[in-house]
């Protein structure tokens, strides 16, 4: 069942393109793996999915109904989740408090009198620290975490409100090499409990190949392969332009 | 038509002094990226010290002309003793935080030096006439002019054109505009980037002082005075745009010769009309009038 | 809630008592201090946004202005009403902007802010109708239907301040304490972060726009009662100036703090005026540096080291 379709998506900048035709249909439960050199428009396209961005062409549709025209919190509502590059977190605020903002915000409806933190919230919270076994830092304020724990939970405060669709922006990058696939198998292990259906923008071939049910790779705004992890990264103008490895 | 030159002569006397004024504070903004509150302390501190150095002068029996040179000297003072021992001493403590927190510290600043005046100057007004006479009266087209008000006019004409000469044709301005557009690269590439925001904010600061003290044998000094010189000094150089000359200029002109024209046909709008323009500006063009290039950031 | 609910009724009593025992002089400091507070307390509520407003003179001013207008051309004595006018009208005044002044940060929305309420400075400054420079006299309110005779009117208008500044404290704490305060906390951080994850950054910095100018009309309001008296002033952008100063020495935890806070300025300022004449202002302004450099989260942080309650 298609959860997510992008189709014929076209943007340009000032005459750089950065999507060009692209269209990408998602079923239910994939985790599908977006590979592309820098400024191949893979972070474009994530932008484009989350509202950030207008596509110049194109429709994209969640589940059968328009996303298009809708911005970052229309689209955050309907059940689509992103986490960032560079974690994007509430720096001053304690590591739990950054969850339950993030419950807060997800409400609807802001109340101006119902605790934020009454014992709902709270276990809500730290069952989403739980899963990324992040409990033991609740106190603690995110300026003082390490690079790795602030990944993660700038990934377990996207899951607050148990999305349908995650797009993770290169989820191991500025993680050290051995938290690499710890850090990966945690998240995707997550995931996969609560079937979400996952696209990841990723560098790392050996994360892609691991944890990738299905393989995009973009260059120059266009989509270049998409496949099994297997034969795209084996396709000959994929190792050109993307992976660099030579056939 | 004499109404008409009358509102103009007023709007642009109003507008020299407060353009040398405006002019400090929008400097010390691009260099240093700080909206200074105690501006018009200092301004303050320059009338102040320009009452002290002409009340010298005279009972030292120098010539009257020489009242002059005691207001410049004043200024040059203020600025010599006064801005090193501020920029090192206090500002530097709070650089690279944010910006409204240096709004802060330079409004604790303000309160302090506003007391500090208070207790080296005591609270009776000082009178400074003597400079004003010095140019007698001018008569152009019937009309007559205090002689002093276009020296003024002078002076700020010649501070706008030797500030802009400074940066744009010489080699210490081209460093100054370097570090305007980033600190950070003009740092990599080696200039002493504390020595010009230290040059930066004492001239900014004499530029302050000078206003206060070519503007002192027209008022009556006394404490309070910079209180309604630094919310005009905002508005003119948030009407012009922070960091630019050129917007400093046309700021002041606006609140002068708005000011002059509300004094001269409709009174009830003195106040609110300058303060009607910085809002309406910032609604509508915040970056002020004249935007400051801003160098793209890596 | 229902503890803030406790502690709020168990200030106000502590508070009604000791006003018993007080002297005039520091009743009336705590008048003061307490109407001023609430002025800041609508400043600390937008910094809980990131924002800090230097033009909160502006609803001082229009609440001021109203419940002495109300009370004088339209004859209403009832202490509260006229409280309510205050608030009201302040409220009136700044709807308008709020949407405007949501998109607005830092410098700019300082400067907005401090730029508005000058725009009103300037018109009452030359408003020959509301007295103009000297502004006007208004006199004693009612309270609850019974006039307050001379003996009692310290402590009338003390109970009637405390009493409010209580209560509205205690909305205040709850508000701090729910979602929209969390949220806003959280826009203090990362407003894209808010966005993506679903909350309208604008809709909340809108609304903590005029729920602080309510706080600050009611203050006015109160003010004015107890001062008797009404003028431009109150807009002018030195007494923001004060107000803010009480925000950042109370910082954005702590609602207790910045009445406090607004208690030190009132003492600082009587006593220097008693013996160290010309002196306040250095001590305001060594106070304001100090707290910047070493205590940038205002007193309340200390507050917070000693109580059981977690610190936002």
């Amino acid at each position: 069942m298609t959860v997510l379709s992008a189709r014929g998506l076209c943007k340009h900048f000032d005459g750089v393109v950065a999507a060009d035709q692209v269209t990408i249909e998602v079923a239910a439960g994939e985790r599908v793996g977006l590979i592309g050199s820098n400024g191949a428009g893979k972070t474009t396209f994530v932008n484009m999915i989350t509202g950030y961005l207008k596509p110049d062409q194109g429709r994209i549709e969640l589940q059968g109904r328009d996303i298009t025209p809708l911005g970052p919190r229309q689209i955050e509502r309907l059940g689509v989740a992103r986490s960032f590059q560079i974690p994007q977190l509430f720096p001053e605020l304690s590591v739990l408090d950054n969850m339950l903002a993030a419950d807060a915000c997800a409400q609807g409806g802001l109340s101006a009198w119902q605790p934020a933190r009454d014992a709902a919230r709270r276990a809500r919270a730290e069952a989403g620290l739980d899963r990324f076994s992040l409990r033991e830092h609740a106190a603690r304020r995110v300026a003082e975490l390490a690079g790795g724990v602030r990944k993660l939970l700038d990934i377990a405060v996207a899951l607050t409100r148990a999305p349908s669709v995650l797009l993770l922006d290169e989820p191991t990058s500025g993680v050290s090499v051995e938290e690499k696939f710890p850090v990966m198998e945690t998240v995707m292990g997550a995931l996969d409990r609560a079937r979400t259906t996952v696209l990841f923008v990723e560098h790392d071939m050996e994360i892609v190949q691991r944890y990738a049910s299905r393989v995009v790779a973009f260059y120059s705004g266009r989509v270049l392969a998409d496949g099994a992890p297997a034969a795209v990264l084996a396709d000959a103008e994929v190792r050109r332009h993307v992976t660099g490895a030579e056939a | 038509m004499n109404t008409a030159l009358t509102i103009l002569a007023d709007g642009v006397a109003y507008a020299s002094w407060l353009f040398i004024v405006a002019l400090g504070l929008t400097l010390v903004f691009g260099v240093l990226k700080i909206l200074n509150v105690a501006h018009g302390s200092f301004y303050a501190v320059g009338a102040y010290a320009a009452a002290t150095f002409v009340a010298w002068f005279a009972t030292w029996g120098f010539a009257p002309w020489l009242s002059l040179i005691a207001l410049l000297l004043g200024s040059v003072a203020v600025a010599a003793l006064l801005a090193p021992l501020t920029e090192r001493g206090l500002l530097r403590v709070f650089y690279g935080r944010d910006e409204v927190l240096l709004v802060l510290v330079t409004y604790a600043l303000f309160l302090v030096l506003e007391d500090l005046m208070k207790l080296v100057w005591g609270v009776n007004p000082y009178f400074v006439t003597a400079p004003y006479g010095l140019f007698g009266n001018v008569q152009i087209g019937g009309q007559s002019y205090v002689g002093y008000d276009l020296a003024l006019v002078a002076v700020a004409i010649t501070c706008g054109l030797g500030v802009w000469w400074g940066l744009n044709r010489t080699r210490a301005g081209k460093v100054v505009l370097a570090v305007i557009h980033s600190a950070e690269i003009a740092a990599s590439m080696g200039v002493n980037v504390g020595r010009v925001y230290t040059f930066a904010f004492m001239f900014g600061i004499f530029l302050a002082a000078l206003g206060g003290a070519l503007t002192a044998p027209m008022i009556s000094v006394q404490p309070g005075v910079s209180v309604a010189v630094v919310i005009v000094s905002f508005a003119v150089v948030i009407i012009g745009g922070l960091g630019s000359i050129e917007g400093a200029a046309i700021g002041a002109l606006i609140v002068g010769m708005a000011r002059s024209l509300a004094v001269h046909t409709w009174p009830p709008a003195e106040l609110f009309s300058i303060y009607a323009a910085m809002a309406v500006v910032l609604i509508f063009r915040p970056e002020g009038l004249f935007q400051r290039v801003k160098a793209r950031r890596i | 809630m229902k503890k803030t609910a406790a502690m709020g009724l168990a200030v106000l009593a502590a508070l009604l008592a000791g006003g018993l025992l007080a002297p005039k002089w520091l009743l009336f400091l705590v008048t003061m201090s307490a109407a001023n507070g609430l002025v800041s307390l609508g400043i600390v509520l937008m910094m809980r946004g990131g924002v800090v407003s230097f033009g909160q003179g502006l609803v001082f001013a229009a609440g001021g202005y109203a419940a002495a207008l109300v009370s004088n051309k339209l004859g209403v004595s009832d202490a509260l009403l006229l409280a309510a006018a205050g608030g009201g009208a302040a409220v009136l005044l700044a709807a308008p902007f709020a949407p405007l002044l949501a998109r607005y940060r830092g410098i700019f929305f300082a400067m907005l802010t401090l730029a508005l309420s000058m725009v009103l400075y300037g018109v009452l400054m030359k408003s020959e109708s509301l007295g103009g420079s000297d502004g006007f006299n208004m006199r004693r309110p009612t309270l609850l239907g019974f006039s307050i005779p001379d003996a009692w009117s310290g402590y009338a208008l003390y109970a009637l301040v405390v009493t409010i500044a209580v209560l509205l404290s205690t909305a205040a704490r709850v508000y701090f304490d729910s979602a929209r305060g969390l949220v806003a906390l959280a826009i203090r951080e990362n407003e894209l972060r808010v966005e993506y994850l679903g909350a309208s950054v604008r809709r909340v910095m809108a609304l903590d726009f005029v729920l602080a100018a309510f706080l600050g009309g009611v203050g006015g309001a109160l003010a004015v009662m107890a001062l008797g008296h009404i003028e431009p002033q109150f807009s002018y952008w030195t007494t923001s100036g004060e107000f803010v100063f009480v925000s950042i020495l109370a910082g954005h935890h702590s609602v207790a703090a910045v009445f406090a806070a607004s208690l030190v300025l009132e003492l600082v300022r009587s006593f220097s005026s008693a013996y160290f004449p010309n002196t306040w202002q250095l001590a305001l302004g060594l106070f304001l540096l100090i707290v910047i450099r070493f205590l940038p989260k205002g007193l309340g942080s200390l507050f917070n080291r000693f109580s059981r309650q977690a610190a936002p």
